[in-house]
């Protein structure tokens, strides 16, 4: 009796999975369907930060327009390949939020819709527009802003630093067991945080066409300056400025443990330091090689999927709303996330640490989010890595260069 | 069941069959509460089968509504009818092993005949719109246009004002004219005499039609379109892509580059330049032979796969060798407290192994892990950034993860020995490692060995722990491809097939197939081994 009981309940189980894993990749189109008929709805994907973070702004935007907007939250990182794979079964999602860098994917698998900021396009930071533009088409609301910049541990170095050198001087007077601190990786440094002091050297990664986006034939990173940074990064790691083998957790350990004046790291790392009792002031990028230390800036912001049956309502709903001032400025006091608008902006620039990141962003350049960039992330880090711990500089960064042009053109 | 009683009254037949009959009306029908837990709980596998149904059968998903039913009816079927106790027993694993196993299986063979991957997401009318989509530009410095939208006899049209004050009307394929008449709300027009305005609500109810309409500005057509993205507002568009439906040919309106499908599932135009999206085909074997073609994927792969095989053997060696060595420790009766070693060597098995592997890579950092600042007193063993101390690293942190199985298995192999066994060798005069040697290894093996394969199998594909450790690294940068040292097949395929947001997804089951070819040939002939093995004792 008991052998039947248990088969029951196996079959059960196996019944309700297997429906559940049939139907589930049904149920979203499921709400498509059904919008032509009443007020319509929107299906946006959001991840678990964030997911918060929009309910009332959703809640309120069903309120004035009778739209109804259903959140399904999704790990952010899932987000872009789930997207690129489910919008050609035409059972995606209308709107997904996303980082800028993966438009570059979104646009080569034609998963996404141009957006039209219209007017608006001047009311958002160029840099928010430029990132989320691609072969001079815009296809989404920027929403959030994001850059590294210099974290100051005020009671230990009073003032800002103007060069790399002064900072290290600054720091190694600090008398703190390290003067700087950076987070990288043993095997692939970090090619994102040093960043800043590359294109100190005048060598980013592409060249830019007309229209100011990133240019996939005109690799820059094997110009003369980028051999001065390779030359820059052996010194560095030479002195034991720069060291592979403290990573990311180590540097904030450190850091918040009043270890080192300076910390070179975004915002997210900050209410740690904070919350430890350190008075920090946020700087701008020291630059190494005499040139503008311009860090790369990500974007966050709403696409909207190509095949979106409900694409009126989605513009609306990511334009017009998402784009206004109230939800901006609403959204920046829910998830402190720097706002791309630029009223927005300059109310919670209130905040002198949401200020500093934004003037050092001002400076910023987007990540390239062109396809070719995974052929450079391929061989960079790997080879700062190198170079740092010993390695040839210009022999190692030539290689470099030379594979990274070898795998885009390949 | 031909007789009948009144011909065969032989009371012990009669009492044997009355016996056999309860058993199995006892079997089939049980108790009430049996037919009652039955009856609800296929009761609330056909509700959930019914609603999934109906979801199904709305998004006009007919081949899987068609599944759904069949495999709910024989399930039905199955557990209604008397009997068929073989079937009851297997029906909920089989079903399981259809979508879970077989579906990926044949889904991710034939992927590993198509060019699927970024760029080659979808079908050609997907490409052909995703293309026309983003190959709308507004012309430079027009207007922004203040939109109500207008409904006469069904039929939509656009009444649009100026930023200078002037109003006009227009629809699909009718280009705009003046309009004097309009009523206007602070600058705007809003309605005209015999049209409907359309509220918020009625855009949106159809909006499908409305995004697709596009007002052409004048009879020019190069002049451009007004389209709108939100009801509210118009924009003024070029097109930069022409699509030629009969010759099934991209024209770029630009520069007159003609780019025609050439089978390659992209648009190509004739000096080999690609538009992307392009869409998914049919390749046939180009997959394979891109495999062992590629030079990215050529140049490493001897000493790629020669590394996975030393991984896969020294793994399964090394743990099958500490877990046997403890389990016959612990075996021993005059060991103390047994039980509570055991728990504590079971402990490495029961955290997960991704976890570990990260955190064994903080403990093997060079400067600062536990093991270098701690255990060996400040000494900078680069253990995961020198190729050979990195393959070290690498098999023991897969000791550590993997004896605690093999301890657990070769203690219940060891204890289904019989002890006169080993007696009776003693008698015989047999040294204990002797006994070991001949007796028990032996026996053990027997049944052991099929595990030993399928850890070797395992630890042939052992992704996570590659990945989570090293990634590979560390990497030769001058050698100019990206594998390292400790990539082994399945984590090099990742990185060939994976660049940065890249994925192909085509070339990826291409080796996903030639690894099962590798591991399952080398299982089968270990299988027939041990079966020798088995034939021995």
């Amino acid at each position: 009796m008991k052998v039947t009981k248990r088969g029951l309940w196996a079959v059960g189980a196996l019944t309700v999975t297997a429906s559940l894993v049939l139907t589930g990749c049904t149920a979203a189109s499921d709400t498509t369907d059904s919008a032509a008929g009443n007020g319509g709805s929107l299906t946006v994907w959001v991840d678990a930060d964030r997911a918060s973070v929009l309910k009332d702004a959703a809640a309120d935007f069903t309120a004035e327009t009778g739209v109804e907007v259903k959140l399904v939250q999704k790990e952010f990182g899932d987000i872009r390949d789930q997207f690129v794979a489910q919008v050609p079964t035409g059972k995606g999602p209308d709107i997904v939020i996303g980082a800028h860098d993966w438009l570059g994917t979104f646009v080569t698998n034609g998963v996404v819709a141009p957006v039209e900021l219209g007017d608006k396009a001047d009311d958002f930071q160029a840099v928010g527009v430029t990132a989320m533009s691609y072969e001079g088409q815009v296809y989404g609301v920027p929403y959030s802003i994001e850059n590294i910049a210099l974290v100051r541990n005020t009671a230990l170095a009073p003032s800002t630093p103007a060069t790399f050198d002064e900072m290290v001087t600054m720091g190694e007077a600090a008398g703190t067991e390290y003067p700087f601190l950076v987070g990288l990786d043993p095997e692939a440094a970090d090619p994102y945080h040093l960043y800043p002091f590359q294109t100190s050297f005048g060598a980013p990664v592409f060249g830019t066409d007309a229209d100011g986006s990133y240019d996939a034939e005109a690799l820059e990173i094997g110009n003369a300056g980028g051999d001065e940074f390779a030359a820059w990064l052996a010194e560095q790691g030479a002195a034991g400025v720069l060291n592979t083998n403290i990573t990311g957790d180590l540097a904030k350990e450190k850091f918040v443990a009043g270890e080192a004046p300076f910390y070179l790291t975004g915002p997210w790392n900050v209410p740690a330091a904070v919350e430890a009792g350190i008075d920090v002031a946020i700087d701008p990028i020291p630059s190494a090689g005499g040139e503008d230390a311009q860090p790369f800036v990500g974007v966050q912001g709403f696409f909207v999927s190509a095949k979106s049956e409900n694409a009126l309502a989605a513009n609306e709903f990511i334009v017009n709303y998402m784009g206004s001032e109230e939800v901006q400025t609403a959204l920046f006091e829910v998830g402190g996330r720097a706002p791309a608008l630029t009223a927005s902006f300059e109310a919670a620039s209130a905040d002198p640490i949401v200020a500093g990141f934004g003037t050092v962003g001002e400076n910023a350049v987007p990540m390239p989010s062109i396809p070719a960039m995974g052929a450079v992330w391929e061989f960079w880090g790997v080879t700062e890595a190198a170079i740092i711990n010993g390695g040839d500089p210009t022999s190692l960064w030539q290689k470099m260069s030379g594979d990274i042009q070898t795998a885009i053109a390949g | 069941m031909t007789t009948s009683p009144q011909t065969d009254p032989g009371p012990l037949r009669q009492s044997a069959r009355s016996k056999r009959a309860t058993r199995i009306a006892d079997a089939a029908s049980g108790g009430w509460k049996v037919v009652a837990a039955k009856i609800l709980g296929l009761g609330v596998v056909d509700a959930i089968a019914i609603y999934a149904l109906f979801v199904l059968v709305r998004s006009e998903s007919w081949l899987v509504a068609g599944l759904v039913a069949a495999v709910t009816l024989l399930v039905n079927w199955i557990y209604f009818s008397r009997g068929k106790l073989p079937a009851k027993y297997l029906a909920p694993g089989l079903i399981f092993l259809a979508i879970f196993q077989i579906f990926v299986l044949l889904y991710s063979g034939y992927i590993a005949f198509t060019n699927y991957g970024t760029g080659h997401n979808s079908t050609k009318e997907d490409a052909v719109n995703a293309l026309l989509l983003s190959s709308q530009n507004r012309v430079e410095d027009s207007p922004s246009y203040k939109l109500t939208v207008l409904e006469q006899l069904g039929e939509i049209s656009f009444l649009v004002t100026e930023p200078d004050g002037s109003v006009s009307i227009g629809g699909n394929e009718r280009p705009l004219e003046d309009v004097r008449n309009a009523q206007l709300e602070g600058g705007v027009a809003v309605g005209l005499n015999g049209y409907t305005s359309l509220g918020f609500q009625d855009i949106i109810a159809k909006q499908t039609e409305i995004a697709a309409i596009s007002v052409p500005l004048t009879d020019d057509p190069n002049d451009g379109m007004l389209r709108t993205p939100d009801g509210s507002s118009a924009f003024l568009y070029t097109s930069s892509l022409e699509y030629d439906e009969a010759a099934g040919t991209m024209r770029d309106t630009n520069s007159g580059t003609v780019y025609s499908d050439i089978g390659t599932g992209a648009f190509t135009s004739d000096a080999g330049q690609e538009l992307l999206p392009g869409w998914k085909i049919d390749v046939g074997f180009d997959n394979f032979i891109r495999a062992f073609s590629e030079e990215s994927i050529r140049g490493p792969l001897i000493s790629v796969t020669v590394w996975t095989f030393a991984f896969a053997f020294l793994s399964v060696f090394t743990t099958f060798a500490l877990g046997l060595f403890l389990a016959i420790v612990f075996n021993d009766k005059r060991m103390k407290s047994r039980k509570y070693y055991r728990i504590i060597m079971i402990l490495p098995y029961a955290f997960p192994g991704f976890l570990s592997a990260l955190v064994w890579a903080g403990m093997m950092n060079q400067e600062f892990g536990f093991i270098n600042t701690v255990l060996l007193g400040g000494a900078e063993v680069p253990w995961l950034t020198n190729e050979w101390l990195a393959k070290g690293s690498v098999l023991f942190v897969n000791l550590w993860l993997g004896f605690p199985y093999m301890f657990l298995v070769t203690t219940g192999a060891l204890q289904a020995i019989p002890e006169e066994l080993t007696e009776a060798a003693t008698v015989d005069g047999a040294k204990p490692w002797a006994i070991f040697r001949f007796v028990k290894l032996p026996l053990l093996l027997v049944s052991v060995a099929p595990l030993l394969i399928s850890s070797f199998a395992f630890n042939f594909n052992n992704f996570n722990l590659i990945y989570m450790l090293t990634n590979g690294g560390p990497r030769d940068v001058s050698a100019g491809v990206n594998v390292g040292a400790t990539d082994i097949l399945i984590s090099m395929v990742y990185k060939v097939a994976f660049v940065g947001a890249n994925r192909d997804y085509g070339l990826a089951s291409a080796f996903a197939i030639i690894i099962f070819i590798l591991v399952a040939g080398i299982s089968i002939i270990s299988f027939r081994r041990t079966k020798s093995l088995e034939e021995l004792n």
